[in-house]
C-alpha cells in the first residue's frame, strides 16, 4: 500500500529503470524533454499529469514502441534506447488492453510464450498459473468477446505478467472502468505488485489514484518531469504551484518575500492587511514572489477572531458553499481582487444546524507550518 | 501513419506488386488508347500516330453530338427517376422496425448480386409485345370491358375494339426503364446510409414547431440527406452514361449510347482511333461529373 | 385488438410508403421471378404455363458451349478472385499504414478502375492485347490469362477500399501488444493483422468474385472465340431469341451467387457478432 515516509519504498541494489536526458521530438514539438529519471527495483511508480504532458509518450519509450530523439534509457543496467519493443524484458497492459479479438482467452496469455518458442505444454501451464493469479482461473477456453471490460484487462494483465518480465508498464489501466470497480481495482492491482514483486511503471492522469497506488509519482507537464515524490510528500510539500494544483485542491496567496531567515518566511500578500508568516526550510529570496499554497481542510473558518497567537488571519465573507456530504466547501471572499479561498469543513453536525451560511461574515486562520510557500 | 523512409524494406514489399499490376495492366492500356486517340488510320487496320485532332473534331460532328446529349439525358432521367422512386424506399427502410430493416436492406441489394446480363434480359421477357408487362395490362383490359358491359356500357366500346400490346421494348423508354431498374440500388443505399445517420429528434422538432411532414421532409430531411443524394446520383449517373449492354439489347435504332457507337468503332467499323477518342472523351466527361460531385460536396459540408 | 396509431416518424407504417415499396419490390423481383420460374416451363414460347418440366435443365447440361463458357467463367472469377485479394490487400495496407510522396495521386489512380467507364476500360483492354501481341491460342487455362488480367485491373481496387474500410477500425494496441510480447514485424503481420482484415478479405473476394462473375462488357473486348465466357455465350443466344434454355442456364448461375452471397454474408454476420 501507499506509505507515507518519504524514502522510495524499495531501493535494494541498482535502479531497475535510469533515464537520462531523455527526449522526443515530433517534428517541432517536444513531447518530452530532458527527462532524469530512476525508478527502482520493486517500486510502484507512478507517471501523473494532464493530458498531453509527455507521461504516454515516455511509457511508450520505455516499452520501445517510441525511439528517444535524444537521451538514454538503461533497463537493468543495460542500455536499451534503441532496442525494439519484442526484445525488452517488459511488457506493458494496454490502455484498450488490446486483447486479440481472435485468440481465446488462453492462446492470448500464451501468445508471448509461444513467441519464445517455450514448449507447449509449459506454456499452458504458465498460463493457466497466470491467469489465477488474475483471478480468471477456469476462463481459458473463452473469448475475448464473452468477456467484460474488466476480465479483459485482467486477462491483458496475466499476458504481460505471464513473461515475467523486469517491468510491467500500465497505460491509463483503469480510465475505461466503471466507478466502483476502479475502486476496488486499484487495491488488487497493488495487491499483485506485492505477490509479484515486479516493478510497476503506471501511466495515470487520475491524482486520486497515483496517490492511492503508487510508492512514488513522477508528476508531469508540458513534457517535463515537475516533482518525483512519495504521495504524502507530493501532497504535503509540492515543489511548484502546478503540482500543489494538479494534485488536490489548493488556495495560493501570492506576495513579495520580505524576510525569510531561520526557518520562518514572511510575505506581504497585497489586498491582505496583515503579512502572512510561514515555517520552512527552503528559504526564499528576499524581495523575490512567492506563492503560500494552503490546503483547504488546513484552514480552519470560525465566527470569531483566532484566540491563540501566531496564527495567520484573515477575514472574508462566505460567497458560496459547496455540499459533497462528509465536507462542505465554503467559498470566502477575503478581498475583491483576490480568487475565493476555499476551505472544507467537515459535516460533523448535520446540515439545518450549520455555523455558516451564505453572506456570513467569517475569519480564515491557519498555523504557520500547514502549508508551503513556493516559489515557482 | 509511418513514414515510407521508417520502413523501405516493408514499404517496396507491400508496395511493389499492386503499383506494377496497376502500371502495366491498367495505365499502360489507357495510354494506349490515348495514343490511339491521336492517330490516323493508315490501309485497313494499320494506324500511325500523328498527333492529328481529326478524331476529336469528328466527335463535334452533330451526328455525335446527338449521341453525346441523347446518352447524357437518358443518364439524367435515370438518375432523376431514381432519387424519386430510391427516396422514399429508403426512407422507408430506415424506419422499418429493427427486425425488417435488414431485411428490406437484402432485399434492396440482393438484385445487384445477380448477373447484369441476365437481368437485362430477363427484363425483356417482360417487356416485349407478348410479355408479361402486355399480358398483365391485357388482363386488366379484359376485366374493365366485361365490368363494362355489365353496367350495360359494353355496346360503346369505351376501351378500344380489342387490346393493343403497347410496344414496349426496342425504344427510349425500355433503356430509360433498363437504366433504372439495374442502377437503383446505387441510389438507396447512399441514400439509406445518409438517412440512417440522421437524428431523428431534428424531424421531430421541425414537426414540434409546426412544420407539416412535407414541410418537414422538405426543410429537414431533404437537406441533411444531400451528401446521401449526390453520392447516390452520382453511382447512378456515371454508369448510366456509359451504359453499353442496356441500350444494346433494350434499345431501338434510335436510341443508341456513346458505348454503342464506341463499340462499333472497335469492333464492326474498324476505327479505332475515332473509337479512342470517343471513349476519352466519355472519360472526359465521367470526370467532370466528379468534379461536380467535389463542390457540390463541399457546398453541403459547408451547411 | 386495436391497432396502435400510427405515430408521427413511423413512416414506414403508412400506406402509401409501403405501396412505394412493395411497387419497387415488384418491379426489381417481377423480372428475375419470372425467369426463374418460366425456365420450369414445359412451353417453347415462354409465355404461358404449360407445366413443370426439368427438360430445359438436361438440354443446357447437354449444350457443350454453354457448359465450356460456365467453366470458363469459373475458372476466370476464381484465379482471378485470388490474385486480385492479395493486390488489394497490399495496396489497402500500403495506403493505410505508409505516408509517401505524391499519395494523393496515387490513391487518384488507384481510384481510376472504379470510376471510368466498362467500356473505356474494355477497349483499353483490347488495344493492349493486340499492341503487345499477347499469345493466342495458349492451352487452357493460359488461354483465359489475357481476360483474367482485364478482370484483375479492375475488381483489384474494390478489394482495396473494402480491406482499407477494415483497417481503418484497427487498434494500433493490438500489434504493438504483439511487438511488445516479443512478436517480430513479419509475426505481427501473421498473427495479428491478417486475422483481423480477414472479414474484409473475405468480404472483397466475394466482391471481386461477384464482379468477375458479373462482368460482360469488359470480356466482350477481351474474349476471343476459344474463350467464351457465360456472360458473352448468353449475350450471343439472346441476341437471337428468348429461349428457356437461357432461362434455365442463368437460373443456375442467379442460385450460384445467391448461394455464395448467402453464405458469405452469414459468414460476415457470425464474425461481427463475435466481435461486438
Amino acid at each position: 500500500m501507499s506509505s507515507s515516509g518519504t524514502a522510495p519504498a524499495a531501493n535494494s541494489g541498482s535502479p531497475i529503470i535510469e533515464v537520462s536526458g531523455l527526449c522526443k521530438r515530433f517534428g517541432s514539438f517536444s513531447a518530452v524533454e530532458n527527462i532524469d529519471l530512476t525508478i527502482g527495483r520493486g517500486e510502484f511508480f507512478a507517471l501523473l499529469g494532464p493530458s498531453g504532458c509527455g507521461k504516454t509518450t515516455l511509457l511508450r519509450m520505455l516499452a520501445g514502441l517510441e525511439l528517444p530523439s535524444d537521451g538514454t534509457i538503461r533497463i537493468d543496467g543495460q542500455d536499451m534506447s534503441f532496442v525494439p519493443a519484442n526484445k525488452r524484458p517488459i511488457n506493458m497492459v494496454f490502455q484498450s488492453y488490446a486483447v486479440f479479438p481472435h485468440m481465446s482467452v488462453l492462446d492470448n496469455v500464451g501468445y508471448g510464450l509461444r513467441i519464445d518458442g517455450v514448449p507447449g505444454d509449459e506454456i499452458r501451464r504458465r498460463a493457466e498459473e497466470a491467469l489465477e493469479l488474475v483471478k480468471l482461473g477456469g476462463f481459458g477456453a473463452r473469448r475475448p468477446d464473452q468477456l467484460s471490460g474488466g476480465q479483459r484487462q485482467r486477462v491483458a494483465l496475466a499476458r504481460a505478467l505471464v513473461k515475467r518480465p523486469k517491468v510491467l508498464l500500465l497505460d491509463e489501466p483503469l480510465s475505461a472502468l466503471d466507478a466502483k470497480l476502479r475502486e476496488a481495482m486499484r487495491l488488487e492491482l497493488v495487491n499483485l505488485q506485492e505477490t509479484v514483486g515486479i516493478t510497476f511503471v503506471i501511466v495515470t492522469h487520475d491524482q486520486s489514484e497515483a496517490l492511492s497506488m503508487a510508492t512514488r509519482i513522477a508528476v508531469m507537464n508540458q513534457g517535463t518531469v515537475q516533482q518525483i515524490a512519495p504521495p504524502a510528500e507530493l501532497y504535503e510539500f509540492p515543489a511548484s504551484r502546478f503540482v500543489a494544483d494538479f494534485i488536490g485542491s489548493v488556495n495560493l496567496l501570492e506576495g513579495r518575500v520580505e524576510a525569510a531567515s531561520g526557518g520562518r518566511i514572511r510575505l506581504a500578500c497585497p489586498g491582505i492587511a496583515t503579512p502572512i508568516e510561514m515555517e520552512q526550510d527552503r528559504l526564499p529570496a528576499v524581495g523575490s514572489t512567492g506563492w503560500v499554497a494552503l490546503r483547504p481542510e488546513k484552514i480552519d473558518i470560525t465566527k470569531e477572531p483566532p484566540v491563540e497567537a501566531g496564527m495567520n488571519t484573515v477575514s472574508g465573507k462566505v460567497e458560496e458553499i459547496t455540499y459533497l456530504g462528509e465536507t462542505s466547501v465554503y467559498h470566502v471572499r477575503i478581498a475583491p481582487d483576490l480568487p475565493l479561498m476555499k476551505v472544507s469543513s467537515a459535516n460533523l453536525d448535520r446540515v439545518t444546524r450549520r455555523a455558516f451560511t451564505w453572506e456570513d461574515p467569517v475569519h480564515l486562520s491557519w498555523t504557520s507550518s500547514c502549508g508551503v510557500v513556493l516559489d515557482r | 501513419m509511418e513514414d515510407w523512409r521508417r520502413g523501405r524494406s516493408a514499404f517496396w514489399l507491400i508496395g511493389l506488386g499492386p503499383t506494377v499490376w496497376l502500371v502495366l495492366f491498367f495505365l499502360l492500356p489507357l495510354t494506349i488508347v490515348w495514343l490511339y486517340s491521336f492517330a490516323e488510320l493508315r490501309g485497313v487496320v494499320d494506324m500511325e500516330v500523328t498527333g492529328t485532332l481529326s478524331n476529336y473534331a469528328r466527335a463535334l460532328d452533330p451526328l455525335y453530338l446527338e449521341v453525346f446529349g441523347k446518352s447524357l439525358v437518358f443518364a439524367g432521367i435515370t438518375t432523376g427517376v431514381s432519387l424519386v422512386v430510391g427516396f422514399p424506399v429508403a426512407l422507408a427502410i430506415v424506419f422499418a422496425t429493427p427486425r425488417w430493416r435488414p431485411v428490406l436492406l437484402l432485399l434492396v441489394i440482393l438484385p445487384f448480386w445477380t448477373n447484369l446480363l441476365i437481368r437485362t434480359y430477363a427484363l425483356i421477357a417482360v417487356l416485349r409485345v407478348r410479355g408479361f408487362a402486355n399480358f398483365t395490362l391485357e388482363w386488366f383490359w379484359e376485366q374493365s370491358t366485361t365490368l363494362l358491359s355489365l353496367l350495360g356500357l359494353g355496346s360503346y366500346q369505351l376501351l378500344g375494339e380489342r387490346f393493343e400490346p403497347l410496344e414496349l421494348l426496342y425504344n427510349n423508354t425500355a433503356v430509360i426503364i433498363g437504366l433504372v431498374y439495374v442502377h437503383l440500388p446505387f441510389m438507396v443505399l447512399p441514400l439509406y446510409a445518409a438517412l440512417e445517420k440522421l437524428d431523428r429528434s431534428l424531424i421531430e422538432a421541425a414537426l414540434d414547431l409546426g412544420a407539416s411532414q412535407w414541410r418537414a421532409f422538405l426543410t429537414v430531411v431533404v437537406p441533411l440527406s444531400m451528401p446521401g443524394i449526390i453520392s447516390g446520383a452520382i453511382l447512378v449517373f456515371i454508369p448510366a452514361l456509359g451504359s453499353f449492354l442496356t441500350p444494346d439489347l433494350l434499345g431501338g435504332t434510335d436510341s443508341q449510347m456513346i458505348a454503342n457507337v464506341i463499340e462499333r468503332q472497335f469492333k464492326s467499323a474498324n476505327d479505332w482511333p475515332f473509337g479512342a477518342a470517343l471513349s476519352f472523351l466519355l472519360m472526359y466527361l465521367t470526370f467532370a461529373a466528379l468534379a461536380l460531385r467535389a463542390v457540390f460536396a463541399r457546398n453541403a459540408g459547408g451547411l | 385488438m386495436a391497432r396502435t396509431p400510427i405515430g408521427p416518424l413511423e413512416y414506414t407504417r403508412r400506406t402509401w410508403m409501403r405501396l412505394t415499396l412493395l411497387a419497387t419490390f415488384v418491379f426489381l423481383y417481377a423480372p428475375i421471378v419470372t425467369l426463374v420460374a418460366f425456365s420450369f416451363n414445359d412451353s417453347r414460347r415462354n409465355i404461358v404455363w404449360r407445366g413443370f418440366t426439368t427438360k430445359y435443365y438436361e438440354k443446357a447440361l447437354g449444350n457443350s458451349d454453354l457448359i465450356e463458357a460456365f467453366v470458363n467463367s469459373l475458372t476466370i472469377a476464381l484465379l482471378s478472385t485470388v490474385i486480385a485479394t492479395v493486390l488489394g490487400a497490399l495496396t489497402a495496407l500500403l495506403l493505410w499504414r505508409f505516408r509517401f510522396p505524391f499519395k494523393a495521386g496515387y490513391e487518384g489512380a488507384m481510384a481510376l478502375p472504379i470510376v471510368i467507364p466498362e467500356i473505356c476500360m474494355g477497349v483499353a483492354m483490347l488495344a493492349f492485347f493486340a499492341k503487345v501481341g499477347w499469345p493466342s491460342g495458349l492451352p487452357w487455362p493460359l488461354s483465359l490469362s489475357a481476360i483474367i488480367i482485364a478482370h484483375v485491373s479492375f475488381s483489384f481496387p474494390f478489394v482495396a477500399v473494402v480491406v482499407r474500410a477494415r483497417l481503418a477500425g484497427f487498434n494500433q494496441e493490438l500489434a504493438e501488444a504483439a511487438q511488445d510480447l516479443g512478436a517480430s514485424e513479419w509475426r505481427v503481420f501473421w498473427d495479428v493483422m491478417v486475422p483481423f482484415m480477414r472479414p474484409g478479405l473475405v468480404a472483397g473476394a466475394l466482391l471481386a468474385f461477384t464482379l468477375s462473375l458479373d462482368d460482360f462488357v469488359i470480356t466482350f473486348f477481351t474474349s476471343g472465340p476459344d474463350t467464351v465466357t457465360f456472360p458473352v455465350k448468353v449475350y450471343s443466344m439472346v441476341r437471337f431469341s428468348v429461349t428457356p434454355e437461357v432461362n434455365a442456364a442463368s437460373t443456375v448461375l442467379i442460385v450460384l451467387t445467391v448461394v455464395l452471397t448467402g453464405i458469405a454474408l452469414w459468414m460476415q454476420f457470425r464474425q461481427e457478432k463475435k466481435s461486438s
